[in-house]
Protein backbone atom coordinates (compact mmCIF):
# COMPACT_ATOMS: atom_id res chain seq x y z
CA UNK A 1 0.00 0.00 0.00
CA UNK A 2 2.45 2.31 0.82
CA UNK A 3 5.68 3.06 -1.64
CA UNK A 4 7.75 5.29 -1.10
CA UNK A 5 7.91 9.09 -2.69
CA UNK A 6 11.41 9.50 -4.50
CA UNK A 7 11.95 12.26 -1.70
CA UNK A 8 12.15 9.71 0.86
CA UNK A 9 13.88 7.17 -0.62
CA UNK A 10 17.10 9.51 -1.27
CA UNK A 11 16.97 11.09 1.98
CA UNK A 12 17.05 7.41 3.45
CA UNK A 13 19.66 6.35 0.96
CA UNK A 14 21.74 9.29 1.72
CA UNK A 15 21.46 8.97 5.25
CA UNK A 16 22.93 5.17 5.26
CA UNK A 17 25.67 6.33 2.80
CA UNK A 18 26.64 8.89 5.23
CA UNK A 19 26.14 6.67 8.37
CA UNK A 20 28.30 3.49 6.44
CA UNK A 21 30.52 4.58 4.19
CA UNK A 22 33.19 6.09 6.49
CA UNK A 23 33.32 2.74 8.48
CA UNK A 24 33.02 0.74 4.69
CA UNK A 25 36.33 2.65 3.73
CA UNK A 26 37.82 2.10 7.17
CA UNK A 27 37.15 -1.90 6.80
CA UNK A 28 38.71 -1.86 2.69
CA UNK A 29 41.62 0.05 3.76
CA UNK A 30 42.54 -2.48 6.56
CA UNK A 31 43.18 -4.99 3.42
CA UNK A 32 45.73 -2.34 1.87
CA UNK A 33 49.09 -3.35 0.92
CA UNK A 34 50.79 0.45 1.10
CA UNK A 35 51.47 2.22 4.38
CA UNK A 36 49.57 5.15 2.99
CA UNK A 37 46.29 4.67 4.01
CA UNK A 38 44.38 7.00 1.15
CA UNK A 39 45.92 5.71 -1.62
CA UNK A 40 44.94 1.67 -2.65
CA UNK A 41 48.35 -0.41 -3.21
CA UNK A 42 46.67 -3.98 -3.49
CA UNK A 43 45.13 -6.61 -1.43
CA UNK A 44 47.24 -7.81 1.54
CA UNK A 45 46.51 -8.70 5.12
CA UNK A 46 50.25 -8.52 6.48
CA UNK A 47 48.63 -5.15 8.68
CA UNK A 48 46.52 -7.52 10.48
CA UNK A 49 49.59 -10.17 10.98
CA UNK A 50 51.58 -7.43 12.26
CA UNK A 51 49.18 -6.06 14.69
CA UNK A 52 48.84 -9.49 16.68
CA UNK A 53 52.65 -8.92 17.13
CA UNK A 54 52.07 -5.91 18.38
CA UNK A 55 52.43 -6.78 22.72
CA UNK A 56 51.70 -3.08 23.53
CA UNK A 57 48.28 -3.54 21.40
CA UNK A 58 47.19 -7.03 22.83
CA UNK A 59 47.93 -6.19 26.91
CA UNK A 60 45.90 -3.30 26.47
CA UNK A 61 43.01 -5.38 24.41
CA UNK A 62 43.47 -8.00 27.10
CA UNK A 63 42.59 -4.93 29.98
CA UNK A 64 40.01 -3.68 28.05
CA UNK A 65 38.32 -6.82 27.96
CA UNK A 66 38.72 -8.02 31.76
CA UNK A 67 37.99 -4.31 33.09
CA UNK A 68 34.66 -5.05 30.29
CA UNK A 69 33.68 -7.95 31.58
CA UNK A 70 33.72 -7.24 35.56
CA UNK A 71 32.67 -3.34 34.99
CA UNK A 72 29.60 -4.53 33.04
CA UNK A 73 28.59 -7.51 36.00
CA UNK A 74 28.57 -4.88 38.78
CA UNK A 75 26.89 -2.47 36.85
CA UNK A 76 24.18 -5.18 35.93
CA UNK A 77 23.88 -6.22 39.48
CA UNK A 78 24.17 -2.76 41.12
CA UNK A 79 21.56 -1.03 37.86
CA UNK A 80 19.34 -3.86 38.70
CA UNK A 81 19.13 -3.14 42.22
CA UNK A 82 18.48 0.70 42.09
CA UNK A 83 15.94 0.09 39.23
CA UNK A 84 13.85 -1.86 41.84
CA UNK A 85 14.24 1.15 44.01
CA UNK A 86 13.25 3.17 41.67
CA UNK A 87 10.44 1.68 40.46
CA UNK A 88 9.10 -0.60 43.49
CA UNK A 89 10.72 1.00 46.94
CA UNK A 90 8.09 3.87 47.38
CA UNK A 91 8.86 6.24 49.66
CA UNK A 92 11.96 6.41 51.46
CA UNK A 93 14.30 9.39 52.83
CA UNK A 94 16.62 10.73 50.26
CA UNK A 95 14.79 9.38 47.06
CA UNK A 96 15.09 12.05 45.34
CA UNK A 97 18.91 11.92 45.69
CA UNK A 98 18.73 8.70 44.94
CA UNK A 99 16.93 9.28 40.82
CA UNK A 100 18.90 12.55 40.62
CA UNK A 101 22.18 10.15 41.16
CA UNK A 102 20.96 7.74 38.66
CA UNK A 103 20.39 10.68 36.07
CA UNK A 104 23.29 12.87 36.34
CA UNK A 105 25.85 10.49 35.07
CA UNK A 106 24.08 10.13 31.94
CA UNK A 107 24.15 13.43 31.18
CA UNK A 108 27.31 14.34 33.60
CA UNK A 109 30.48 15.52 30.93
CA UNK A 110 33.08 12.31 30.77
CA UNK A 111 35.38 14.48 31.15
CA UNK A 112 34.11 15.77 34.36
CA UNK A 113 32.92 12.14 35.64
CA UNK A 114 36.94 11.28 34.76
CA UNK A 115 38.44 14.16 36.72
CA UNK A 116 36.35 13.88 39.72
CA UNK A 117 36.75 10.16 40.18
CA UNK A 118 41.18 10.55 39.78
CA UNK A 119 40.61 13.20 42.90
CA UNK A 120 38.37 11.29 44.58
CA UNK A 121 41.09 8.02 44.39
CA UNK A 122 44.01 10.69 45.26
CA UNK A 123 42.16 12.19 48.14
CA UNK A 124 41.87 8.23 49.42
CA UNK A 125 45.48 7.88 48.24
CA UNK A 126 44.27 4.38 45.71
CA UNK A 127 46.64 3.43 43.39
CA UNK A 128 45.27 3.80 40.05
CA UNK A 129 45.03 0.76 37.88
CA UNK A 130 42.49 -1.59 36.80
CA UNK A 131 40.44 -1.64 39.89
CA UNK A 132 39.92 2.12 39.27
CA UNK A 133 38.61 1.97 35.89
CA UNK A 134 36.75 -0.55 37.15
CA UNK A 135 35.14 1.31 40.09
CA UNK A 136 34.47 4.17 37.75
CA UNK A 137 32.96 2.64 34.66
CA UNK A 138 30.60 0.06 37.09
CA UNK A 139 29.66 3.36 38.40
CA UNK A 140 28.49 5.18 35.11
CA UNK A 141 27.31 2.39 33.52
CA UNK A 142 24.90 0.77 36.48
CA UNK A 143 23.67 4.00 35.42
CA UNK A 144 22.87 3.20 32.16
CA UNK A 145 21.52 -0.25 33.10
CA UNK A 146 19.11 1.18 35.99
CA UNK A 147 17.48 3.01 33.14
CA UNK A 148 16.62 -0.10 30.62
CA UNK A 149 15.84 -2.36 33.69
CA UNK A 150 12.91 0.38 35.11
CA UNK A 151 11.55 1.33 31.80
CA UNK A 152 10.72 -2.64 31.85
CA UNK A 153 10.23 -3.03 35.23
CA UNK A 154 7.16 -0.12 34.83
CA UNK A 155 5.05 -2.51 32.44
CA UNK A 156 5.76 -5.33 34.69
CA UNK A 157 2.23 -6.56 36.28
CA UNK A 158 2.88 -6.83 39.86
CA UNK A 159 0.33 -8.93 41.01
CA UNK A 160 1.89 -11.69 39.36
CA UNK A 161 4.31 -11.41 42.01
CA UNK A 162 2.05 -10.71 45.02
CA UNK A 163 0.26 -14.24 43.52
CA UNK A 164 4.06 -16.23 43.79
CA UNK A 165 3.26 -14.55 47.08
CA UNK A 166 0.03 -15.72 48.42
CA UNK A 167 1.35 -19.55 46.91
CA UNK A 168 3.51 -19.54 49.85
CA UNK A 169 6.64 -18.41 48.30
CA UNK A 170 9.41 -16.27 49.73
CA UNK A 171 10.14 -12.70 48.85
CA UNK A 172 13.44 -13.67 47.33
CA UNK A 173 11.58 -16.64 45.45
CA UNK A 174 9.32 -14.68 44.03
CA UNK A 175 12.17 -12.15 43.08
CA UNK A 176 13.79 -14.99 41.44
CA UNK A 177 11.45 -17.54 39.67
CA UNK A 178 8.65 -14.61 38.47
CA UNK A 179 10.38 -11.09 38.36
CA UNK A 180 13.66 -12.07 36.99
CA UNK A 181 12.71 -14.03 34.00
CA UNK A 182 10.13 -11.45 32.92
CA UNK A 183 12.69 -8.37 33.19
CA UNK A 184 15.85 -10.92 32.28
CA UNK A 185 15.47 -9.18 28.80
CA UNK A 186 16.16 -6.13 29.71
CA UNK A 187 18.62 -7.06 32.09
CA UNK A 188 21.07 -8.85 28.91
CA UNK A 189 20.64 -5.46 26.99
CA UNK A 190 22.01 -3.71 30.24
CA UNK A 191 24.61 -5.39 29.97
CA UNK A 192 25.43 -5.57 26.54
CA UNK A 193 25.31 -1.67 27.05
CA UNK A 194 27.40 -1.54 30.39
CA UNK A 195 29.72 -3.75 28.31
CA UNK A 196 30.26 -1.71 25.38
CA UNK A 197 30.35 1.45 27.02
CA UNK A 198 33.19 0.28 28.76
CA UNK A 199 35.10 -1.33 25.74
CA UNK A 200 34.28 2.22 24.44
CA UNK A 201 35.57 4.59 27.03
CA UNK A 202 38.54 6.44 26.48
CA UNK A 203 37.96 10.08 28.53
CA UNK A 204 37.32 8.41 32.01
CA UNK A 205 39.60 5.79 31.78
CA UNK A 206 42.52 8.17 30.88
CA UNK A 207 42.03 9.62 33.78
CA UNK A 208 41.94 6.55 36.61
CA UNK A 209 44.23 4.63 34.95
CA UNK A 210 47.23 3.94 35.61
CA UNK A 211 51.06 3.29 33.95
CA UNK A 212 50.45 -0.28 34.46
CA UNK A 213 47.02 -0.12 32.91
CA UNK A 214 46.78 0.91 29.26
CA UNK A 215 43.03 0.20 27.94
CA UNK A 216 42.53 -0.26 24.06
CA UNK A 217 40.75 3.26 23.58
CA UNK A 218 43.78 4.89 25.30
CA UNK A 219 46.18 2.77 23.23
CA UNK A 220 44.27 3.85 19.95
CA UNK A 221 44.08 7.65 21.07
CA UNK A 222 47.72 8.00 21.23
CA UNK A 223 48.06 6.59 18.28
CA UNK A 224 45.60 8.02 16.11
CA UNK A 225 46.27 11.50 17.72
CA UNK A 226 48.99 11.63 15.28
CA UNK A 227 47.79 10.62 11.86
CA UNK A 228 45.87 7.22 10.42
CA UNK A 229 47.74 4.35 10.49
CA UNK A 230 46.90 1.06 8.81
CA UNK A 231 47.67 -0.86 11.55
CA UNK A 232 44.15 0.56 13.63
CA UNK A 233 42.58 0.35 11.20
CA UNK A 234 42.75 -3.79 10.90
CA UNK A 235 42.05 -2.99 14.89
CA UNK A 236 39.28 -1.33 13.75
CA UNK A 237 38.21 -3.48 11.70
CA UNK A 238 37.75 -7.08 14.09
CA UNK A 239 36.01 -4.34 16.20
CA UNK A 240 33.33 -4.08 13.92
CA UNK A 241 33.07 -7.25 12.91
CA UNK A 242 32.55 -8.67 16.33
CA UNK A 243 30.11 -5.96 17.18
CA UNK A 244 27.99 -6.60 14.07
CA UNK A 245 28.44 -10.26 14.56
CA UNK A 246 27.13 -9.54 18.29
CA UNK A 247 24.04 -7.79 17.59
CA UNK A 248 22.85 -9.54 14.49
CA UNK A 249 23.09 -12.74 16.74
CA UNK A 250 21.60 -11.28 19.44
CA UNK A 251 18.44 -9.50 17.14
CA UNK A 252 18.24 -13.14 15.21
CA UNK A 253 17.53 -15.32 18.38
CA UNK A 254 15.30 -12.93 20.01
CA UNK A 255 13.35 -12.67 17.14
CA UNK A 256 12.90 -16.39 16.91
CA UNK A 257 12.27 -16.32 20.61
CA UNK A 258 8.68 -13.96 19.91
CA UNK A 259 7.93 -16.37 16.89
CA UNK A 260 8.19 -19.45 19.22
CA UNK A 261 6.51 -17.81 22.02
CA UNK A 262 3.67 -16.68 19.48
CA UNK A 263 3.32 -20.40 18.45
CA UNK A 264 2.97 -21.70 21.70
CA UNK A 265 0.45 -19.38 22.28
CA UNK A 266 -1.49 -20.23 19.65
CA UNK A 267 -1.01 -23.58 20.24
CA UNK A 268 -2.12 -23.27 23.93
CA UNK A 269 -5.62 -21.60 22.09
CA UNK A 270 -5.99 -24.27 19.84
CA UNK A 271 -5.88 -27.06 22.75
CA UNK A 272 -8.00 -25.27 25.08
CA UNK B 1 15.55 -5.31 56.72
CA UNK B 2 16.00 -6.79 53.18
CA UNK B 3 14.43 -3.64 51.67
CA UNK B 4 16.96 -1.80 53.38
CA UNK B 5 20.05 -3.68 51.93
CA UNK B 6 18.36 -3.11 48.44
CA UNK B 7 17.92 0.51 48.85
CA UNK B 8 21.46 1.13 50.70
CA UNK B 9 23.98 -0.69 48.54
CA UNK B 10 23.51 1.42 45.05
CA UNK B 11 22.92 4.03 46.93
CA UNK B 12 25.70 4.55 48.84
CA UNK B 13 27.73 3.61 45.73
CA UNK B 14 26.35 6.44 44.08
CA UNK B 15 27.22 8.37 46.92
CA UNK B 16 30.69 7.27 47.45
CA UNK B 17 31.74 7.33 43.52
CA UNK B 18 29.53 10.20 41.77
CA UNK B 19 28.50 12.84 45.17
CA UNK B 20 31.50 12.80 46.77
CA UNK B 21 34.31 12.81 43.69
CA UNK B 22 31.96 15.66 42.73
CA UNK B 23 32.05 17.78 46.49
CA UNK B 24 35.98 16.83 46.50
CA UNK B 25 35.95 18.69 42.50
CA UNK B 26 34.23 21.71 44.07
CA UNK B 27 36.86 21.49 47.30
CA UNK B 28 39.44 21.47 44.94
CA UNK B 29 38.08 24.40 42.45
CA UNK B 30 38.59 26.18 45.54
CA UNK B 31 42.08 25.70 46.37
CA UNK B 32 45.93 26.63 44.80
CA UNK B 33 48.05 24.98 42.97
CA UNK B 34 50.49 23.53 44.49
CA UNK B 35 54.09 21.76 43.60
CA UNK B 36 53.26 18.53 45.98
CA UNK B 37 51.38 15.47 45.43
CA UNK B 38 48.73 15.98 45.17
CA UNK B 39 49.41 19.17 43.52
CA UNK B 40 47.20 21.12 45.28
CA UNK B 41 46.99 23.28 49.08
CA UNK B 42 45.98 23.29 51.37
CA UNK B 43 45.34 19.73 52.13
CA UNK B 44 42.89 18.39 55.11
CA UNK B 45 44.83 17.49 58.05
CA UNK B 46 42.44 15.23 60.61
CA UNK B 47 45.04 14.34 62.74
CA UNK B 48 44.98 17.80 64.19
CA UNK B 49 41.32 17.80 64.72
CA UNK B 50 39.29 21.12 64.59
CA UNK B 51 42.42 23.17 64.09
CA UNK B 52 43.07 21.38 61.27
CA UNK B 53 39.79 21.87 59.68
CA UNK B 54 39.90 25.58 60.62
CA UNK B 55 43.37 25.98 58.79
CA UNK B 56 41.95 24.12 55.59
CA UNK B 57 39.47 26.46 55.41
CA UNK B 58 41.24 29.56 55.46
CA UNK B 59 43.08 28.06 52.71
CA UNK B 60 39.89 27.84 50.24
CA UNK B 61 39.40 30.86 48.27
CA UNK B 62 37.20 32.08 45.09
CA UNK B 63 40.63 32.69 43.29
CA UNK B 64 40.47 30.41 40.46
CA UNK B 65 37.06 31.67 39.46
CA UNK B 66 38.67 35.08 39.33
CA UNK B 67 41.56 33.86 37.30
CA UNK B 68 38.76 31.97 34.77
CA UNK B 69 36.60 35.29 34.65
CA UNK B 70 40.20 37.68 33.64
CA UNK B 71 41.68 35.28 31.30
CA UNK B 72 39.82 34.95 27.93
CA UNK B 73 40.81 32.39 26.71
CA UNK B 74 38.23 30.74 29.26
CA UNK B 75 35.61 32.94 28.15
CA UNK B 76 36.22 32.09 24.20
CA UNK B 77 36.15 28.80 24.82
CA UNK B 78 33.08 28.47 26.81
CA UNK B 79 31.61 30.67 24.15
CA UNK B 80 33.10 28.70 21.10
CA UNK B 81 31.75 25.56 22.86
CA UNK B 82 27.91 26.82 22.83
CA UNK B 83 28.24 27.93 19.36
CA UNK B 84 29.81 24.82 17.98
CA UNK B 85 27.47 22.74 20.39
CA UNK B 86 24.49 24.89 18.91
CA UNK B 87 25.75 25.13 15.10
CA UNK B 88 26.39 20.95 14.83
CA UNK B 89 22.88 20.27 17.04
CA UNK B 90 20.96 22.45 13.95
CA UNK B 91 22.94 20.95 11.26
CA UNK B 92 21.97 17.00 12.55
CA UNK B 93 18.51 18.06 12.30
CA UNK B 94 18.94 19.29 8.92
CA UNK B 95 20.13 15.81 8.53
CA UNK B 96 18.35 13.61 10.46
CA UNK B 97 14.74 14.91 9.74
CA UNK B 98 14.42 14.02 6.00
CA UNK B 99 16.10 10.61 7.35
CA UNK B 100 13.09 10.23 9.95
CA UNK B 101 10.53 10.84 8.04
CA UNK B 102 11.54 8.78 5.43
CA UNK B 103 12.00 5.92 7.89
CA UNK B 104 8.35 6.38 9.19
CA UNK B 105 7.01 6.50 5.55
CA UNK B 106 8.62 3.41 4.75
CA UNK B 107 6.49 0.00 4.41
CA UNK B 108 5.88 -1.43 7.89
CA UNK B 109 7.99 -4.32 7.61
CA UNK B 110 11.24 -2.17 6.86
CA UNK B 111 11.08 -0.38 9.69
CA UNK B 112 12.48 -2.51 12.02
CA UNK B 113 15.28 -3.30 9.99
CA UNK B 114 16.16 1.02 9.47
CA UNK B 115 15.83 0.74 13.13
CA UNK B 116 18.39 -1.62 13.26
CA UNK B 117 20.38 0.15 10.95
CA UNK B 118 20.46 3.64 12.72
CA UNK B 119 21.12 1.70 16.35
CA UNK B 120 23.97 -0.38 15.25
CA UNK B 121 26.51 2.57 14.73
CA UNK B 122 26.21 3.31 18.17
CA UNK B 123 27.06 -0.05 19.63
CA UNK B 124 31.00 0.47 17.28
CA UNK B 125 32.90 2.23 19.04
CA UNK B 126 32.90 5.90 19.14
CA UNK B 127 36.59 6.87 18.84
CA UNK B 128 36.97 4.70 15.41
CA UNK B 129 33.96 6.14 14.03
CA UNK B 130 35.58 9.38 14.78
CA UNK B 131 38.86 8.33 13.31
CA UNK B 132 37.04 7.24 10.20
CA UNK B 133 36.66 10.48 9.67
CA UNK B 134 40.10 11.46 9.39
CA UNK B 135 41.28 9.40 6.08
CA UNK B 136 38.37 10.78 4.42
CA UNK B 137 38.61 14.92 5.81
CA UNK B 138 42.63 14.92 5.12
CA UNK B 139 43.96 17.14 2.22
CA UNK B 140 44.54 13.85 -0.14
CA UNK B 141 41.55 12.19 1.92
CA UNK B 142 38.65 10.53 0.17
CA UNK B 143 36.84 13.61 -0.29
CA UNK B 144 39.35 15.67 -1.73
CA UNK B 145 40.35 12.71 -4.26
CA UNK B 146 36.64 12.33 -5.07
CA UNK B 147 36.03 16.10 -5.64
CA UNK B 148 39.22 16.54 -7.52
CA UNK B 149 38.35 13.31 -9.85
CA UNK B 150 34.75 15.34 -10.53
CA UNK B 151 36.14 18.12 -11.70
CA UNK B 152 34.31 20.21 -8.57
CA UNK B 153 37.57 21.68 -7.07
CA UNK B 154 40.85 22.01 -8.74
CA UNK B 155 42.74 22.77 -5.22
CA UNK B 156 42.25 20.12 -2.38
CA UNK B 157 39.75 21.88 0.15
CA UNK B 158 41.52 22.18 3.57
CA UNK B 159 38.52 20.23 5.88
CA UNK B 160 40.52 18.54 8.39
CA UNK B 161 41.76 20.13 11.75
CA UNK B 162 39.15 23.00 11.22
CA UNK B 163 35.80 23.58 12.67
CA UNK B 164 33.86 22.26 10.08
CA UNK B 165 35.77 18.90 10.39
CA UNK B 166 34.09 19.24 14.50
CA UNK B 167 30.73 19.88 12.71
CA UNK B 168 30.98 16.79 10.84
CA UNK B 169 32.39 14.96 13.46
CA UNK B 170 29.52 15.72 15.89
CA UNK B 171 26.73 15.18 13.24
CA UNK B 172 27.95 11.73 12.55
CA UNK B 173 28.47 10.67 15.91
CA UNK B 174 25.50 11.79 16.95
CA UNK B 175 22.66 11.52 14.61
CA UNK B 176 21.11 8.30 15.67
CA UNK B 177 19.98 10.81 19.38
CA UNK B 178 17.91 12.99 16.63
CA UNK B 179 16.74 10.63 14.07
CA UNK B 180 15.44 8.09 16.86
CA UNK B 181 13.01 10.93 19.04
CA UNK B 182 11.95 12.34 15.59
CA UNK B 183 11.14 9.47 14.47
CA UNK B 184 9.06 7.72 17.58
CA UNK B 185 6.99 11.05 17.07
CA UNK B 186 6.45 11.02 13.34
CA UNK B 187 5.37 7.08 13.89
CA UNK B 188 2.85 8.11 15.89
CA UNK B 189 1.27 10.44 14.04
CA UNK B 190 -1.93 9.05 12.77
CA UNK B 191 -2.23 9.35 8.83
CA UNK B 192 -5.64 9.97 8.63
CA UNK B 193 -5.19 13.60 9.81
CA UNK B 194 -3.25 14.19 6.13
CA UNK B 195 -5.93 12.87 4.24
CA UNK B 196 -8.67 15.05 5.80
CA UNK B 197 -5.97 17.75 5.16
CA UNK B 198 -5.68 16.85 1.38
CA UNK B 199 -9.18 16.28 1.20
CA UNK B 200 -10.25 20.04 2.72
CA UNK B 201 -7.82 20.87 -0.40
CA UNK B 202 -4.54 21.53 1.60
CA UNK B 203 -1.49 21.17 -0.24
CA UNK B 204 1.03 18.34 0.23
CA UNK B 205 3.74 20.95 1.07
CA UNK B 206 1.25 22.95 3.80
CA UNK B 207 -0.12 19.65 5.09
CA UNK B 208 3.10 18.94 5.98
CA UNK B 209 4.23 22.44 7.86
CA UNK B 210 0.72 22.93 8.89
CA UNK B 211 0.72 18.92 10.77
CA UNK B 212 2.97 16.73 10.14
CA UNK B 213 6.04 19.51 11.40
CA UNK B 214 4.42 20.51 14.43
CA UNK B 215 3.30 17.16 15.63
CA UNK B 216 6.85 15.93 15.55
CA UNK B 217 7.90 19.26 17.68
CA UNK B 218 8.14 17.32 21.03
CA UNK B 219 10.97 14.89 19.22
CA UNK B 220 12.77 17.56 18.02
CA UNK B 221 12.86 19.18 20.92
CA UNK B 222 13.84 15.82 23.04
CA UNK B 223 16.60 15.13 20.13
CA UNK B 224 18.37 18.69 20.10
CA UNK B 225 18.83 18.47 23.85
CA UNK B 226 19.96 14.97 23.44
CA UNK B 227 22.92 16.21 20.88
CA UNK B 228 23.27 19.62 22.92
CA UNK B 229 24.21 18.18 25.96
CA UNK B 230 27.18 16.29 25.25
CA UNK B 231 28.38 18.09 22.06
CA UNK B 232 28.83 20.76 24.65
CA UNK B 233 31.31 18.85 26.73
CA UNK B 234 33.18 16.89 24.06
CA UNK B 235 36.68 16.05 24.04
CA UNK B 236 37.41 13.22 21.61
CA UNK B 237 36.29 14.85 18.15
CA UNK B 238 37.72 18.58 18.77
CA UNK B 239 40.88 16.56 19.94
CA UNK B 240 40.97 14.18 16.61
CA UNK B 241 39.15 16.42 13.74
CA UNK B 242 39.66 19.82 15.00
CA UNK B 243 42.60 22.07 14.79
CA UNK B 244 45.00 23.97 17.34
CA UNK B 245 42.37 26.82 16.87
CA UNK B 246 39.24 24.56 17.70
CA UNK B 247 38.33 25.84 21.21
CA UNK B 248 36.29 23.98 22.97
CA UNK B 249 36.16 23.11 26.95
CA UNK B 250 35.99 19.74 27.22
CA UNK B 251 39.72 20.07 25.51
CA UNK B 252 40.87 22.93 27.75
CA UNK B 253 40.21 20.98 31.08
CA UNK B 254 41.71 17.88 29.40
CA UNK B 255 45.40 20.07 28.72
CA UNK B 256 44.38 22.03 31.82
CA UNK B 257 45.03 18.66 33.90
CA UNK B 258 47.18 16.57 31.57
CA UNK B 259 49.39 19.05 30.16
CA UNK B 260 49.50 22.19 32.42
CA UNK B 261 48.78 20.23 35.69
CA UNK B 262 47.11 23.01 37.04
CA UNK B 263 43.98 20.89 39.08
CA UNK B 264 42.38 23.45 40.83
CA UNK B 265 42.09 25.65 37.38
CA UNK B 266 41.00 22.49 35.48
CA UNK B 267 38.10 21.50 38.48
CA UNK B 268 37.06 25.67 38.27
CA UNK B 269 36.35 24.88 34.43
CA UNK B 270 34.48 21.85 35.10
CA UNK B 271 32.18 23.20 38.22
CA UNK B 272 31.57 26.17 35.86
CA UNK B 273 30.60 23.95 32.55
CA UNK B 274 28.25 21.84 34.74
CA UNK B 275 26.98 24.87 35.86
CA UNK B 276 26.26 25.93 32.31
CA UNK B 277 24.79 22.66 31.39
CA UNK B 278 22.59 22.26 34.08
CA UNK B 279 20.47 24.70 32.48
CA UNK B 280 19.58 22.76 29.27
CA UNK B 281 20.12 19.54 31.51
CA UNK B 282 16.61 20.81 33.33
CA UNK B 283 14.75 22.24 30.41
CA UNK B 284 15.55 18.48 29.22
CA UNK B 285 13.88 17.11 32.57
CA UNK B 286 10.58 19.36 32.47
CA UNK B 287 10.35 18.42 28.57
CA UNK B 288 10.44 14.89 29.36
CA UNK B 289 8.04 15.10 32.19
CA UNK B 290 5.50 17.22 30.09
CA UNK B 291 5.61 14.70 27.87
CA UNK B 292 5.05 11.21 30.22
CA UNK B 293 2.02 13.69 31.68
CA UNK B 294 0.47 14.34 28.03
CA UNK B 295 0.85 10.63 27.40
CA UNK B 296 -1.34 9.44 30.83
Amino acid sequence: MKRLSWFNATSLTLGLAFLYLPMVILVIYSFNAGKLVTVWAGFSTKWYGSLFQNEAFMNAAWVTLKVGFISSCLATILGTMAAIVIVRAGRFPGRTLFSGMIYAPLVMPEVITGLSLLLLFIAIGMDRGVLTIILAHTTFSMCYVSVVVSSRLVAFDESLEEAALDLGCTPFDAFKSVTLPIIAPAVISGWLLAFTLSLDDLVIASFTSGPSSTTLPIKIFSAVRLGVSPEINALSTIMIGIVAFGVITVSLTSKRAITRAKREEQKAFADA
Amino acid sequence: MKRFTLISVPYLWLIVLFLVPFLIVLKVSLSDAALAIPPYSPTLDLSQGWAGILVWLDGLDMENYWFLADDNLYWKAYLSSLKIAAISTFLTFLVAYPFAYGMARAADEWQPTLLMLVILPFWTSFLIRVYAWKAILSVEGFLNQFLLWTGAIHDPLIILNTNVAVYIGIVYTYLPFMILPIYAALEKMDASLLEAAEDLGCSRFSAFWLITFPLSRQGIIAGSFLVFIPAMGEFVIPALLGGSRTLMIGKVLWEEFFSNRDWPVASAVAVILLLILIIPIILFQRNEQKNREAQG
